[in-house]
């Protein structure tokens, strides 16, 4: 296992390589962007002296790649070409808590649904409630997040105008970004969590449990969960990728001031040194996610094949 | 007793074995009868038989879900085509004064800000989403199979190097950078292929290898060798064809996300460049009128929501159809 770990862990820095190399590129593909003929240069003067200073613009391209990698290495992600006091590090001190409050809440929620789905389609399969939620997670995986995130506004604020549309300031705010968020992931998890626990059901040991007697609640959660619950800790880096993303849309259609809203922002600004910068940021989060969720699956499950 | 063409009349010859035979000789004579011609032909096959492609089809066909789903695609994508040469309305074409207009005779789901049909907008839709979807589909079947093959047939080192590469790319957030490419590449049809055939390419890669190590150690190809193919006839007439049924359904399912993601882009902002309409692009542009014209919304909404109902129940057959043992 610790084999395992290890290889996790170098092609996980190798994609971190990877991902910061490609955003220093496109950075130099950028057109009119700190890299490309001053006569191109549409940048305030502020900014392009803060380049020059920051990337050497005279050295050559390695020695450039070089001090990127250093800065990026120090907690340095850039600044805004837009707003020249603003730096990618204050956008997401300031953004970054927001959206993982209505993530962390998002995931929870994802979490709690899903499985409860799951478990329920798969102890009465065949029935009415397998077939209401194998309904359910089909409409979750086959709508987009961003068509259901606006029905929901739709539906909840402009026909029954029962909840709020704008902001974060009361835990009523909360409901339809985590619904907008969470609504995917629970069709997944929902999904993964039925296949999965029909199938720890067929196991022996929990013929064994019944025939000792064990209440059937005890021998679905305390028996039968415990190994079912295993194929959803490998969505879990996934899940904080989808979550990410999903809040691009739901913190534009929700006004809330988190870093997805950043990054939509610095689309439409075409502010291509912020969404580099949250990029860095956003991609190093998911595949440190992604690493965490590994190691602790190959902790989790013994039998995971190292080798593959 | 060892003559096949007698059967005992009160056996169905399940339990028959040679030490029995001193009970047989027990059995009277008249109990025996001779088989007719009948039962002898039974054991030739009266049937043609049927391919593996016919016989995933007629699984196919008896999925009810999977044909709505492909009657569905069908419809939308004859409608996509022939149905604005049909329509006096462009998707471009602005009119003052229809600013806005709810469904009506003249425009089936209503007018935007501009007058324009949002009708035809979303045929218009249908058509750059189902291109998206399909063009894409294409360029990763290719790269995924030659890239998955190699990998697999050569294996040892090669191998080793090329699923390093995978599972270094596997780990690259692929939307964030479909997104940043987006960004620098310009907003065209083009470089949203080229954006998605970055990454979209090493699931089905990873499923070619492994069909291709499963395959290659089978009599059909060391037959195949020692006839003298070469390596790439091996690979590509012999191994890539006996696992075309996973690939189609890897394949299939890549179509619904790339139209996915094309819808997301466009949301954002960074898809379709406008005047062209997307699906993703219609329902973002009636965000600002969701309070007082929610059918701009609407419309666009389920054709995109129904389209993708219906690719991941075509998806879901095939699968049960071309690899059943996948089924749960």
């Amino acid at each position: 296992m610790a084999g395992y770990i290890v290889k996790r862990f170098f092609a996980s820095i190798l994609t971190m390589f990877v991902l910061i190399t490609i955003t220093f590129f496109l950075m130099h593909a950028v057109p009119g962007g700190p890299f490309s003929p001053a006569e191109e240069r549409k940048v305030p003067k502020s900014v392009m002296e803060k380049m020059e200073e920051k990337f050497g613009l005279n050295e050559p391209l390695s020695v450039q790649y070089v001090n990127y990698l250093k800065s990026i290495a120090q907690g340095d992600l850039g600044f805004s070409f837009k707003q020249s006091d603003v730096t990618v590090n204050e956008l997401i001190s300031r953004g970054f808590p927001v959206s993982a409050k209505v993530g962390l809440v998002a995931i929870v929620v994802a979490l709690i649904v899903g499985m409860l789905l799951g478990i329920t389609s798969a102890i009465k399969r065949g029935k009415w409630a397998d077939w209401a939620s194998m309904i359910f997670a089909t409409v979750g995986i086959s709508i987009p997040n961003f068509v259901i995130t606006v029905l929901m506004l739709f539906l909840f604020a402009v026909v029954l105008k029962l909840l709020p549309t704008y902001g974060l300031s009361s835990w009523k705010h909360y409901i339809l970004p985590v619904i907008g968020l969470a609504f995917g992931p629970i069709a997944y998890i929902a999904r993964l969590m039925r296949s999965s626990m029909l199938e720890v059901m067929r196991q022996d040991y929990i013929l064994t449990a019944r025939a000792k007697g064990v209440p059937e609640y005890r021998v679905i959660f305390k028996h039968a969960l415990k190994n079912a619950i295993i194929p959803i800790v490998t969505y879990l880096g996934p899940l904080v990728a989808a979550l990410l993303t999903g809040s691009f849309i739901v913190e534009r259609v929700f006004s809330i001031p988190g870093i997805g809203r950043d990054f939509v922002t610095g689309i439409s600004d075409r502010d291509y040194s912020v969404i580099l910068g949250l990029t860095v940021f956003l991609g190093l989060f998911i595949i440190v996610a992604n690493f965490i969720v590994d190691v602790l699956y190959a902790i989790i499950d013994r039998r995971v094949k190292i080798e593959e | 007793m060892t003559n096949m063409n007698y059967a005992w009349k009160g056996s169905e010859g399940a339990n028959l074995r040679g030490d029995r035979e001193q009970e047989w000789a027990d059995i009277p004579d008249e109990d025996f009868a001779r088989l007719d011609a009948g039962t002898m032909q039974s054991e030739t096959i009266s049937r043609p038989s049927k391919s593996y492609w016919q016989d995933a089809w007629s699984r196919f066909r008896k999925d009810p879900l999977a044909m709505i789903g492909l009657c569905t695609i069908v419809v939308i994508a004859v409608a996509a085509i022939v149905g604005p040469l049909f329509s006096a309305y462009t998707y471009d074409g602005q009119d003052i004064a229809n600013q806005n207009q709810g469904p009506s005779a003249e425009h089936w789901f209503g007018t935007d800000k501009f007058g324009r049909d949002i009708f035809v907008r979303a045929l218009y839709g249908a058509q750059i989403s189902l291109t998206i979807g399909v063009a894409a589909a294409a360029i990763n079947l290719v790269i995924g199979v030659i890239y998955g093959g190699i990998s697999g047939y050569l294996g040892g080192k090669v191998d080793m190097v090329m699923m390093r590469i995978v599972d270094i790319m596997i780990g690259v957030p692929e939307l964030l950078y479909i997104i940043l490419l987006m960004m620098f590449l310009g907003n065209t049809i083009e470089s949203i292929l080229i954006a998605m055939s970055l990454t979209y390419w090493i699931g089905t890669a990873r499923m070619v290898r492994s069909q291709v190590i499963t395959l290659k150690h089978q009599e059909f190809v060391l037959a195949a060798r020692a006839t003298g193919s070469s390596n790439m006839r091996i690979l590509f007439k012999h191994l890539i064809p006996n696992s075309m049924g996973p690939i189609i359904v890897t394949v299939t399912f890549l179509v619904p996300s790339a139209i996915f993601t094309e819808a997301f882009l466009s949301f954002l902002g960074i898809g379709i460049q406008v005047p062209m309409a997307s699906w993703g692009t219609l329902v973002n542009d009636a965000i600002p009128t969701l309070f007082t014209q929610p059918y701009q919304m609407l419309f666009p909404a389920l054709a995109i929501s129904i389209t993708m109902f219906a690719l991941n129940f075509i998806g879901d057959g095939l699968r049960d159809a071309l690899d059943p043992r996948l089924k749960k």
